[in-house]
């Protein structure tokens, strides 16, 4: 007899144990990106030939900080989930997966912490 | 021990690929193609971070006639992998199951990333 409910037995089955968490961060980061995408791709048009000068005028704009901000996070977190299910997909080795999604993770962060850090150089500073 | 190689029953090979088999790849291939491309964007905001010259000198980059073209594609891969990503969200609330619905939303979802990729350029050059 297995003193465990059924509910305890269920989770934790499949091959992966889990994935309830990652499949709501993903579809959650993907509503975010509809509208930071649309507005990321207006405010670029409306950049496009931009020198520095007017350019750090609008990203000193709070808002335009704080989207261009919340653009770049989201789509990397977006990019990580995503990302990870095809190296789970084809990459069959332990050894190799492991490397491949521990450099996803890494580049994912040096990329936002590099992007965040240069929206807010650029932003608030001189 | 090493992997023994069993033989493999083929698939694709000789299957012809279905409309929304196809539309399905490209959702994968869009997301990892937009993935590379947030390094181009990490150069562009990066060299703003550096100050007048560098951004100068990543706005040449970034206006020159090829890289444009690679630009157009990375913003076509972005409005397809949206537009599709939408149509997901319709089926995780289970609805559109039908074949038939399936392929209808896929030629709407073809359709609209076609038409905001033009739009977007149109308006932007």
């Amino acid at each position: 007899m297995r003193l465990r409910s059924a509910l305890g037995r269920a989770r934790g089955l499949g091959s992966a144990r889990e994935g309830v968490g990652h499949f709501y961060a993903q579809r959650a980061s993907a509503i975010a990106m509809i509208p930071l995408a649309l507005w990321f791709v207006i405010s670029v048009i409306s950049l496009t030939h931009a020198d520095y000068t007017t350019f750090k005028a609008w990203m000193g704009q709070p808002l335009n900080a704080t989207m261009m901000l919340l653009t770049v996070l989201t789509a990397l977190y977006h990019a990580h989930l995503g990302l990870g299910v095809v190296i789970a997909d084809y990459v069959h080795g332990e050894t190799m997966k492991f490397t491949l999604m521990s450099a996803s993770v890494m580049a994912a962060v040096l990329l936002a912490a590099a992007m965040a850090v240069s929206i807010l150089k650029v932003a608030v500073g001189v | 021990m090493p992997k023994p190689t069993r033989p493999l029953s083929p698939h694709l090979d000789i299957y012809k690929m279905p409309f929304t088999a196809i539309l399905s790849i490209s959702h994968r291939i869009t997301g990892v193609v937009l993935s590379i491309g947030t390094v181009v964007l990490a150069f562009w905001l990066v060299a703003a971070g550096y100050g007048p010259d560098a951004y100068g000198f990543a706005q040449s980059v970034l206006g020159s006639i090829p890289v444009k073209i690679l630009l157009f594609g990375w913003s076509l891969a972005l409005f397809y992998h949206l537009c599709n990503g939408i149509r997901h969200m319709f089926w995780d609330a289970g609805l559109g199951f039908e074949i038939r619905d399936a392929v209808k939303s896929g030629y709407i979802t073809l359709g609209a990333a076609l038409l905001l990729t033009v739009l977007a350029w149109t308006i932007g050059l």
